[in-house]
């Protein structure tokens, strides 16, 4: 599916291909459709859609952090494999969790800019999948941080490209395309420019 | 348990509580996979088999789960089938394996499975849950087969899984020189992730109009002045 897309395979260890990758040829909800129920459902104002954006990316990065050293000391030692899925759901979800007391308890502020949108993330699949990606590609530790950061910004932008765009289209009373469906309609045209440009240019 | 309720909880599921144009639950996998009716079909054979390990557990459980813990609880459980489903395909159908890629462990966190335990399977027996999986794995199922086939069929011109199951020419739209046939290249964008955006959005878009025209005839037969 990806082949018509991305232009070639990359060398792990250089990392502005990596994070250019997770940004763009490689978006997380453009290309690779990870994290599209938050993405339909809290477009609906640029508020919203900025905490949103900033915990995803948080909580990515962090995952990636946790992960890697348990699956390649602790799983792949010992021929767990088969258990990665439900390790890696049990460390995202008790980390969102702890960050949730943590900054309930230190940072009023932060929690009330952040916390609502932590419980989202446990079941987020873009969390997931960015730490199942890092084990599928081998990537480096290094690696592995950085390309989970990279898919937090690129999701990022998307967000707020999008949720600026509804909130345009509502202020203008389009009722047909109010709603998800024109979340779908200015993801293609956005999808169309990633896909398009990063097909001609190549890295 | 009548036959016609449980008959009618499965319709309900495909209709009433589609998961992906009533509910918008699930998409991730709805529009990943979808480049092909055969990815299509398997995703959703992977998933009915969740939908319905899932639902059954969850509600054979139901009076001794802790409230506190619950959604562990249900994560542990769908997280358990996928694994097994993931498997199996690893082992008996590595082609289908390698093309559904990360979204067969992605199942743990679709919100479908998780909503459905949470929203039915928690509260109600064992028999209603199991037609409630059914039918919501039906309404998913249409669903993927039919963003996947249309995705197919634009995008390059034939369809595979029905071309293997005929063993002859299966359908082709792009054949130039049959008067019956539309005589132009396939839509290469209609396999590449713009497409899946656009596919979803027009049909979403179709049935809000039909659900609009439809919600205009009743009021106009209540008397309603429009």
């Amino acid at each position: 599916m990806m082949d018509i897309v991305t232009p070639g395979y990359m060398p792990h260890e250089a990392l502005f291909p990596i994070v250019v990758d997770a940004m763009f040829t490689k978006n997380f909800l453009l290309v690779m459709f990870l994290g599209l129920c938050s993405f339909v459902g809290l477009t609906t104002n640029s508020e919203t859609s900025k905490g949103m954006s900033m915990a995803v990316t948080f909580v990515m990065t962090m995952s990636a952090i946790l992960t890697w050293p348990i699956f390649y000391y602790l799983l792949k030692p010992n021929h767990l494999m088969f258990l990665q899925t439900i390790c890696f759901i049990l460390v995202i979800a008790s980390f969102v969790q702890l960050v949730e007391f943590i900054i309930h308890r230190y940072s009023p502020p932060l929690y009330r800019s952040l916390g609502i949108y932590l419980p989202l993330i446990s079941t987020n699949c873009a969390v997931l999948g960015v730490v199942l990606l890092n084990v599928k590609e081998d990537f480096s530790y290094g690696a592995s941080i950085v390309y989970a950061f990279g898919a937090g910004l690129g999701y990022s932008w998307v967000m707020l490209a999008t949720a600026a765009v509804r909130e345009k289209l509502i202020m203008r009373g389009v009722d047909l395309f109010n709603g998800f469906i024109g979340a779908f309609f200015a993801a293609m045209m956005m999808a169309l420019i990633v896909v398009s440009y990063f097909s001609v240019v190549k890295l | 348990m009548a036959e016609k309720s449980f008959v009618g909880e499965i319709i309900r599921g495909i209709i009433k509580d589609n998961p992906v144009f009533v509910l918008v639950l699930g998409l991730c996998p709805t529009l990943a996979v979808t480049t092909s009716f055969a990815n299509g079909l398997g995703m959703s054979l992977a998933f009915a088999f969740v939908m319905l390990g899932s639902n059954i557990f969850v509600s054979a459980i139901r009076k001794i789960t802790p409230p506190g813990v619950r959604i562990p609880v249900f994560l542990l459980i769908i997280c358990t089938f996928v694994t097994m489903v993931d498997m199996l395909l690893e082992a008996y159908l590595p082609p289908m394996y390698e093309a559904l890629g990360i979204f067969v462990p992605l199942i743990v966190v679709n919100c479908i499975v998780i909503g459905r335990a949470e929203a039915y399977a928690n509260r109600n027996p064992v028999l209603p849950s199991i037609a409630d999986a059914i039918g919501i794995s039906i309404g998913y199922m249409l669903v993927l087969l039919l963003i996947g086939s249309i995705r197919e069929l634009f995008g390059t011109g034939k369809l595979q899984l029905v071309m293997l199951m005929s063993g002859a020419e299966g359908i082709k739209f792009y054949n130039i020189g049959n008067p019956l046939t539309i005589p132009i290249d396939p839509a290469v964008m209609m396999i590449t992730p713009p497409g899946a955006f656009l596919t979803i959005g027009t049909l979403m878009l179709l049935f809000k109009i039909i659900g609009d025209r439809k919600r205009i005839r009743q009021l106009r037969k209540e008397g309603v002045e429009l």
